[in-house]
């Protein structure tokens, strides 16, 4: 199914239009100035929890933390009657070129208040967890600020508004751990504990925090949640094609002109992004490759099927296998080492498996070995075969995309996608770079600390 | 050493915040750093006391999380970014430039890390996890100056109030 609609070629701003068009927004009086809860409040005037739901359902969101799920069906999942049950907003943000949910935090941090209200109230949920990225410093004072200006001006707190609804909400650091941004993760370190995730199911929708019903969405999901409420549901699914609705706040950066987040309807043409919007590559340079959906997954190159990909989450799976991940757009010129870019990569996922399941655990540090030597003049012939045969192990058909895992959570293939790119696009490259090795060599085997 | 009776005063209204006290052990070790500058043996098991663990348990999940620094670590902890927007960027040379310049001095703690979810204005650094982007290893290291010098005020070592 491929949808024809034309999208204009410009942001679309919905999400981070306060952000954009406010100063300080973070200020309370600056946000409430611009409509920060109004539609908070005509959401308690109205007390209808049912009708958030439909319109969050009509609306076709579908969360922006990377995984594309459907808001509504989760909430729908919840079951019923069972209480307490927890509200979590993941903003772990971690995923290596991926800057837009600290925007929102540091920027709007009134957004995300607001539309953790809404959620709340949507899913009958008395307590809710803002979860923030440990190195986030200035976004956690912002949040926690906004929360107290929030609970201090009756948006937040007991019986609010009159309503006989409360809330509570609790901003909770992490402490440097990438894996804690995978949600079941992200609620054992709530929780207190190594930031590891669980075997599933149970999902956390049937038990998170403290084992009681959890919903967890993205800082960018819950933001947007409150602009659905005042467009309309049908309205906001006008925006975008297909079952990819509304907008994405996608963070573009690399060998960009105009680095920086951009939101953007769904629709567009990655040339378009790339060279309209961004206005092409730095110095005017030859685009040599892209990841389109954040640092997990396949890698798409300088040719015209590429470049035509639509922004679409469905449609970019369908025809090449890759995903529009955590929105990140990373963009490299002509001088680039792929293999470079695949090694750093590959460290930092053996930098950050929490070591639960052994094909990632030892995985990921062999992929990185091995990446480290071809990428520092040291490759052997043999090494990209011994690359794809170690890569196996963790994801089985290894150039399949998307990936297929041996492990517990996806990180363990995730450094597997920038293997699997580097055979596909540029193994000539690759052989060429490691035909001259010294078998026998020692090879630097790096520890990370 | 202990909690100061401030720092206890504020761990103890961080534990009434969660329905399991439990929860509380990273935000209390992150006050815990902040005030003596590392997270000490100490420190994990008072910590362990006021959430009703024991000091295994606390250390082996602390030990889990990169910015708990287990060893005395300066009053500046600088973390440069070499993750794979900043790698193509710069990034590199500031970490070495800053590792050379102050690998004699204690004050100043120079880090690795992965993205800092600053790449929009790559390269970046933190210190005491205060963002520092668009820089080039001159500019760096004047910034790292200026904290050492008073001109710029830092975090606590764990990023916590100024
Ligand atoms: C390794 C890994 C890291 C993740 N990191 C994040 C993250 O930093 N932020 C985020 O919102 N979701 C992240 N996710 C996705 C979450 O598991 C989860 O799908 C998401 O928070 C759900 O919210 P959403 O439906 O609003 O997207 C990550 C997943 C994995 C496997
Ligand atoms: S795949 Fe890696 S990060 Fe995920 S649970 Fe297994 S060891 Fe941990
Ligand atoms: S890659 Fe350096 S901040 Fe993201």
């Amino acid at each position: 199914m491929t949808d024809t609609k034309k999208i204009e070629v410009r942001e679309t701003r919905i999400v981070t239009r306060r952000l954009h068009d406010v100063v300080d927004a973070w200020k309370y009086e600056n946000a409430r100035a611009d409509g920060a809860y109004q539609i908070w409040a005509d959401v308690l005037r109205k007390g209808d929890a049912a009708d958030l739901l439909a319109q969050v359902k009509a609306s076709g969101l579908r969360g922006r933390g990377g995984a594309n799920f459907p808001t509504a069906i989760k909430w729908e999942s919840l079951p019923a009657d069972v209480f307490p049950r927890y509200l979590v907003i993941n903003g772990d943000e971690g995923e290596p070129s991926t800057f837009k949910d600290r925007e929102i935090i540091e920027k709007d941090p009134h957004a995300l208040v607001e539309g953790v209200c809404i959620e709340a109230f949507a899913c009958g949920i008395n307590k809710a967890f803002i979860y923030l990225r440990g190195e986030f410093a200035l976004g956690y004072d912002r949040v926690v600020n906004a929360v107290k200006e929030a609970s201090a001006n009756g948006w937040v707190g007991e019986n609010i508004q009159g309503s006989g609804f409360s809330l509570d909400i609790v901003v909770h650091r992490g402490a440097g751990a990438y894996i804690c941004g995978e949600e079941s993760a992200l609620i054992e370190s709530l929780e207190g504990k190594r930031g590891m995730p669980r075997i599933k199911p149970p999902l956390p929708i049937h038990s998170g925090v403290y084992a009681k019903p959890t919903v967890v969405n993205n800082v960018e999901t819950a933001s947007t949640l409150t602009h659905i409420i005042k467009m309309g549901g049908a309205e906001y699914a006008k925006l975008g094609v297909g079952r990819s609705t509304g907008t994405r706040v996608a963070a573009i950066s690399g060998h960009i002109k105009n680095p920086g987040i951009y939101e953007i309807e769904f629709g567009m043409t990655f040339r378009e992004i790339i060279f309209e919007l961004c206005g092409g590559l730095r110095d005017d340079k030859e685009l040599k490759f892209f990841l389109p959906g954040g640092a997990s997954f396949q890698w798409l190159v300088n040719c015209d099927e590429h470049l035509d990909q639509v922004y679409d989450i469905d449609d970019i799976t369908a025809k090449l296998g890759t995903t529009l991940g955590s929105g990140a757009i990373m963009v490299y010129d002509q001088s680039t080492d792929p293999v470079l870019v695949a090694w750093r990569l590959a460290k930092f996922y053996a930098h950050e498996s929490c070591g639960k399941c052994t094909p990632c655990r030892e995985g990921t540090g062999w992929i990185e070995k091995i990446l480290y030597r071809m990428s520092h003049g040291q490759g052997r012939p043999t090494d990209m075969e011994l690359l794809l045969s170690m890569s196996a192990n963790v994801s089985p058909d290894v150039l399949r995309a998307p990936f297929t895992q041996t492990t517990i959570c996806p990180l363990g293939p995730s450094p597997v996608s920038a293997v699997a790119s580097l055979e596909k696009y540029f193994r000539a490259e690759v052989d060429a770079a490691c035909s001259g090795g010294r078998p026998g060599i020692a090879v630097n085997v790096r520890v990370n600390s | 050493m202990s909690f100061t009776p401030e720092n206890l005063a504020r761990a103890q209204s961080v534990i009434a915040q969660y329905p399991d006290a439990h929860s509380a052990i990273l935000p209390l070790a992150h006050i815990a750093q902040d005030q003596d500058g590392w997270l000490t043996t100490e420190a994990m098991a008072e910590i362990a006391d006021l959430v009703g663990t024991t000091p295994a348990d606390v250390q082996g999940v602390c030990s889990f999380y990169t910015m708990y620094k287990r060893r005395p670590c300066g009053k500046l902890v600088v973390s440069v970014c070499t993750n794979v927007t900043c790698l193509v960027v710069g990034g590199p040379e500031i970490l070495e430039h800053l590792n050379d310049r102050y690998a004699a001095d204690d004050d100043v703690f120079v880090e690795e890390v992965e993205c800092l979810a600053a790449c929009g204005n790559a390269p970046a650094m933190q210190v005491n996890y205060e963002y520092h982007e668009h820089l080039v290893p001159e500019m760096a290291a004047a910034i790292v100056d200026d904290y050492k010098s008073g001109v710029l005020q830092p975090r606590g070592v764990s990023g916590g109030l100024k």
